[in-house]
């Protein structure tokens, strides 16, 4: 059996609830608890669910920007997820992120050179003439005229930065690329132009994508596999194209049956549900959509339901967080 | 269609004065929203969908944003020439709006119980006991639970999709003849998105209002919509029947984004088609058809002459020279 190019066993990431005059910690907000995955090299897991349902968190986590609580984080089977700032730097190589806004997550004060450049000088990589052409090669790859290294982000369009920020994620030649919402910023006609982007760099290069985002049709088209996220839990893991044609969580039945169609002899008789999402501080108990879900019974409200396997698609298990067989 | 239009704007032309000269945010645009009646229009960031709304409501940011041209008729009344006073009468009467982000449009430091009465007392000259107790059955209507605690309670308190129903409330206050909504979800998560859509449609229904429900999204645009705009850099690319734009999309550009969005039927980690290049900016517009740097049928005629909006079948408007060719073509 192969080594996953990552698998999370049990992951927990809590933050502390300060308040007060004395800002004493007065609860935890249990942003991702208790979440297991794996994703194969080469491959793309998607993670999807709504704002404060702990994708992003859990992403963060993933490469170690935020410290778990608990749990496991095997990188190529080896478990990153206590390591020391010190031991995780040869890890960064491996181990990039994407996110959502590239006029954030670029500095403006450098050159597009230099922002590229940055990671290589970190990790010493080759010498000043290795890294501008590696600069150069890097450009191309992600559809940029090589002349761009001398300009500044903010002379770029949305997409041209977010190819400016892959440039640099994979600047170091990871193996697992987390992207965070990398296209829900942009406009429609630009979206299609860096999935595509993403779909090609993934077969040039091998690259595994952790891909993060809220729309389902997005996450679908670019995945492998699917996770449904609930306030910090898995509710559904599948094939992606067997989580969409036959979802079994009545969470994720909501999920797809409130995303408008683009075609309007299709306008569904949709199951609208009740309500917000809870808040993850103070989580309803037993299963924690209970309080929205249309066949909830009082099993539901005391018991949490285990994540278990329903079916098989092909080589994956279709898993369900759900006391019953819907 | 002979009788009035509810919304009728002909030829709006709205500018704004910056350091690099004069921009057209919307440079000569015609819509017209029935009774009872969802016109939607949909473009990308800078197309000028926002400006047309904020055209109508004549809000646009002074003194730098000015309508140069047209008109904007409201039940026959032409609000481009209308004083303030008589727009002061209109806004948040006649007309509703909601924006995209409640947490901005509503005031923090007011109870949403006055912010709900504020415009019964003004526009319908209701006193304040009895301004709250119509806020009550609106905040009902909107589908807020406990609407009397809510009464007292600030925005903050309250989750997105409550604010976003507080101010479909407010806009819905003075039973508007027009509800303008701008990107009314866009901030909202998807289930929330649906419960608000839902509500919009169905006041609608009820009150036999007008909606001009501006968004991004084709999804949304082909669940709510009797009729749709598709705009491009502050023109009208296309204007047809949802139905008939979803399925015989003719301006290139319409067709190239209908195609470039992942549907659930596309094979997975196939290669989606795109339009190339970027949404050019106001400042450095092409001459001629301003799709002609991203369009794959652009000629020399493109480059030269703007296409106008004609007539290409009952109601289906089309601003592209080519627009006969490219229909025939098998839709991307």
């Amino acid at each position: 059996m192969t080594v996953p190019l990552l698998e999370l066993r049990d992951l927990a990431t809590h933050f502390p609830v300060r308040g007060g005059v004395l800002l004493r910690a007065r609860g935890t907000n249990r942003a991702v608890d208790g979440v297991s995955l794996t994703l194969d090299r080469g491959k793309t897991l998607g993670l999807v669910g709504e704002s404060g349902c702990g994708k992003s968190t859990l992403g963060k986590t993933v490469v170690r920007l935020l410290a778990p609580t608990s749990g496991q984080i095997l990188f190529e089977g080896q478990d990153i997820s206590k390591l020391s700032r010190r031991r995780l730097k040869p890890l960064r190589r491996e181990l990039q992120m994407v996110f959502q806004d590239p006029a954030e997550s670029l500095n403006s004060r450098h050159t597009v050179g230099n922002l590229i450049e940055e990671p290589l000088i970190i990790h010493r990589v080759g010498t000043a003439a290795e890294r501008l052409a590696r600069v150069h090669e890097l450009l191309e790859l992600v559809g940029l005229p090589a002349s761009a290294a001398e300009r500044f982000p903010f002379e770029f369009s949305g997409g041209q930065r977010q190819r400016i920020s892959i440039a640099r994620a994979i600047a170091l030649g990871p193996r697992l690329l987390v992207c965070d919402e990398p296209v829900s910023a942009l406009d429609v006609s630009i979206q299609s132009q860096i999935l595509n982007l993403l779909l090609h760099l993934q077969q040039e290069l091998g690259l595994g994508y952790l891909f993060i985002a809220h729309d389902l049709a997005v996450v679908r088209h670019v995945s492998d596999t699917i996770a449904v996220m609930y306030l910090g839990r898995i509710m559904e893991y599948a094939d992606a194209d067997g989580l969409l044609a036959r979802p079994r969580h009545p969470y994720t039945r909501a999920l797809i049956s409130a995303i408008p169609s683009p075609d309007p002899n299709r306008r569904s008789r949709r199951t609208v549900l009740e309500g917000d999402v809870p808040s993850p501080i103070d989580p309803p108990s037993g299963c924690p959509f209970h309080t929205r879900c249309p066949h909830a019974e009082a099993r539901c409200r005391s018991e949490r339901p285990a994540l278990r396997q329903v079916a098989r698609d092909g080589a994956t298990d279709h898993l369900v967080a759900c006391h019953f067989d819907l | 269609m002979t009788d009035r239009a509810l919304l009728e704007v002909k030829g709006l032309v709205t500018a704004f004065d910056t350091e690099g000269g004069r921009l057209r945010a919307v440079d000569g645009i015609d819509i017209r929203v029935e009774h009872g009646r969802t016109l939607g229009i949909v473009g990308e960031s800078g197309c000028g969908k926002s400006v047309t709304a904020l055209s109508i409501m004549r809000l646009l940011p002074q003194p730098m944003g000015q309508i140069l041209e047209g008109e904007i008729r409201l039940e026959g009344v032409d609000l481009v020439q209308a004083d303030r006073d008589t727009m002061h009468r209109i806004r948040g009467h006649r007309i509703g709006m909601i924006f995209q982000e409640p947490m901005t449009a509503l005031n923090p430091v007011h109870r949403i119980g006055r912010q709900i009465a504020e415009s019964l007392i003004l526009h319908k000259g209701f006193d304040k006991r009895q301004a709250l107790e119509r806020a009550v059955a609106l905040l009902q209507r909107v589908g807020i639970p406990a609407p009397e605690v809510r009464l007292s309670e600030y925005p903050h308190q309250l989750s997105g999709g409550m604010r976003q129903r507080v101010m479909i409330a407010i806009a819905l206050a003075c039973d508007p003849a027009l509800l303008i909504a701008d990107e009314p979800t866009t901030a909202l998560d998807v289930t929330v998105q649906a419960q608000i859509l839902e509500l919009i449609a169905s006041l609608r229904s009820e009150s036999g209002m007008g909606v001009l429900l501006i968004t991004h999204d084709l999804g949304v645009i082909a669940e709510q919509c009797d009729d749709v705009v598709v705009m491009y850099a502050g023109r009208v690319a296309e204007q047809a029947p949802v139905r008939q734009l979803f399925a015989e999309p003719r301006h290139p550009y319409t067709r190239g984004l209908l195609a470039s969005i992942p549907h659930l039927e596309t094979p997975r980690k196939t290669r989606l088609p795109t339009i190339s290049g970027m949404v050019p900016t106001l400042s450095a517009l092409p001459d001629g058809c301003r799709f002609n740097n991203r369009c794959p049928h652009a000629d020399d005629r493109c480059r030269r002459e703007q296409p106008p909006l004609v007539r290409t079948g009952p109601d289906h408007h089309v601003a592209c020279h080519h627009w006969q060719r490219i229909a025939s073509e098998p839709t991307p």
